[in-house]
Formats: C-alpha cells, sequence, structure tokens
C-alpha cells in the first residue's frame, strides 16, 4: 500500500473569483490519494463552504487587502484541510453550526455552510476569535488509498 | 458561468453551464429576476443539466426564487439533476420544496 504524505499552503486575495481557484486546487492536491469523484466533490464543496464564509463574514466590511490562508495535508489516506483568515471571527461558534442559522437573514444565504463542511467531511472544527479571525480545520478519508497508486 | 433562458408554457427554464457559489449565485439571481419580470412565465424551472458544481450559496439562491415566487402563486422546479450536485440538494432538504424531475417533458406532462 502507497501512503501518500504531502503539504501545500496557498495564500489568496479574498475575493469570491477565488473560490473557484481553492476548490479546485484542494481537489487537485487531493487526487494524490486516489480519491471517488464522489469524494473530490465533497472536497471541493466544504472549502468553497469554508472559503466563502472567510470571504463574505470575516472579512465583511474590513478595507484594504484581505487574505485567506489554505493548508492542505495529506498523510495516511486522510487529507486535513485549514482554511484560515484574520478578519473579524465568530462571537458565537456553536451558534454559526446550527443549520440554517445565518447571521444575514436579509440576505439569500441558505445558513448550511457548517453543515455542508460537517457532512461532507469526517471532522469539522472552528477555532474563532472576536476580531482576530477564523481557522476552519477539516479531515476526510479517503477510500481508494488501499489501491497502489502508481 | 453562462445562462440561457427559454420560455416555453409559462415556464421560464433557466439553462445554467458552469458552477454555482456565491461568485456566480448572485449573478443568476439578478439575470433571471430581470428575464423573470420581463417575460409572460409563471414559474421557473432550473435545468442543471451542465451545472458540475453547486455549494450552499446556490441553495440560498434557489430558495429565494423559491419564496419570491411564493408571493405571485408561482412555482420553481428543478431538473437534470446529476451526481455531483445531487447530494447537496439531499443533504439541504431542497427537495423537500423543490420538486424535481428528470427533465421538462415531465414538469409539462404532470
Amino acid at each position: 500500500m502507497t501512503k501518500t504524505k504531502n503539504q501545500m499552503t496557498l495564500t489568496f486575495l479574498a475575493t469570491s473569483e477565488n473560490q473557484a481557484f481553492a476548490r479546485a486546487s484542494a481537489a487537485a492536491f487531493a487526487t494524490q490519494l486516489n480519491p471517488t469523484m464522489a469524494e473530490l466533490t465533497e472536497i471541493k464543496t466544504a472549502v468553497s463552504e469554508a472559503v466563502t464564509n472567510a470571504i463574505i463574514h470575516g472579512y465583511e466590511g474590513l478595507e484594504g487587502d484581505n487574505f485567506v490562508t489554505m493548508r492542505c495535508r495529506l498523510s495516511d489516506g486522510e487529507i486535513y484541510i485549514e482554511i484560515e483568515d484574520s478578519g473579524q471571527g465568530i462571537d458565537d461558534v456553536q451558534q454559526a453550526l446550527e443549520p440554517l442559522y445565518t447571521s444575514k437573514p436579509h440576505e439569500e444565504r441558505s445558513g448550511m455552510g457548517f453543515t455542508v463542511m460537517s457532512e461532507f467531511m469526517d471532522e469539522l472544527l472552528v477555532d474563532s476569535v472576536r476580531d482576530s479571525g477564523t481557522l476552519v480545520k477539516m479531515r476526510k478519508k479517503c477510500a481508494s488509498e488501499s489501491f497502489v497508486v502508481m | 458561468m453562462e445562462i440561457q433562458f427559454v420560455e416555453r408554457n409559462g415556464n421560464l427554464i433557466t439553462k445554467i453551464r458552469g458552477e454555482i457559489d456565491h461568485h456566480t449565485a448572485d449573478k443568476i439571481r439578478r439575470s433571471l429576476e430581470e428575464k423573470f419580470a420581463e417575460s409572460d412565465a409563471k414559474n421557473i424551472v432550473f435545468d442543471f443539466a451542465h451545472v458540475h458544481f453547486m455549494d450552499s450559496s446556490g441553495i440560498g439562491m434557489v430558495i429565494g426564487r423559491y419564496k419570491e415566487l411564493q408571493k405571485t402563486g408561482g412555482r420553481v422546479f428543478a431538473i437534470n439533476i446529476g451526481p455531483e450536485i445531487s447530494r447537496i440538494f439531499d443533504i439541504s432538504g431542497l427537495r423537500k420544496i423543490i420538486p424535481c424531475f428528470a427533465g421538462i417533458d415531465e414538469i409539462e406532462s404532470a
């Protein structure tokens, strides 16, 4: 059995155009684990949700160039993904994790972002400090690592 | 992301090609609102045949149209949901409020 160990870090401007860039990059990196198409879709979706949160919640109303950092690590058939912003943070993380909760009820937000991350990944941890930023940590096992990768 | 509209039998069929996230969902919403206002359609049919990625921003956009059309007695349908976006339809509960069909013929013959 081949055990892939690798890691990468990407830092990019917190613009909505970069959502597609971030999820495509994470998916491209994850292909080293030989994931199924369904697993790749789940990884892309979870990354898209976390990056969207950083852009529309973390940095909302903050001026200047704001950055999101994504760190991906592959180990023992699992991918570990961290998405970090230095924005305004989340006051009540437990409340934010509740399905359908949105801090923007007047906008067309579904309130499903963290629920999607939690459903699509095996583990989700959210660490947030007011006026300091938010760190989202996710882990997912990719089933097809047991195949020999040539 | 590309969007194409076809008005047929009271339905505004909205064909989307590309990925639906926060960036593109807002463009789809604006384009669709404008087209719907100038059409005679009562219902909106989202055709997802060429959508290979959608996150919860897309869910929010579809629910937004559902709420808008509730005010006028119109309905929102979805057709051609592929495997990539099927699961987000399931976990979001979207199928409970948006009837999903294999194609436009199924809606028109229902």
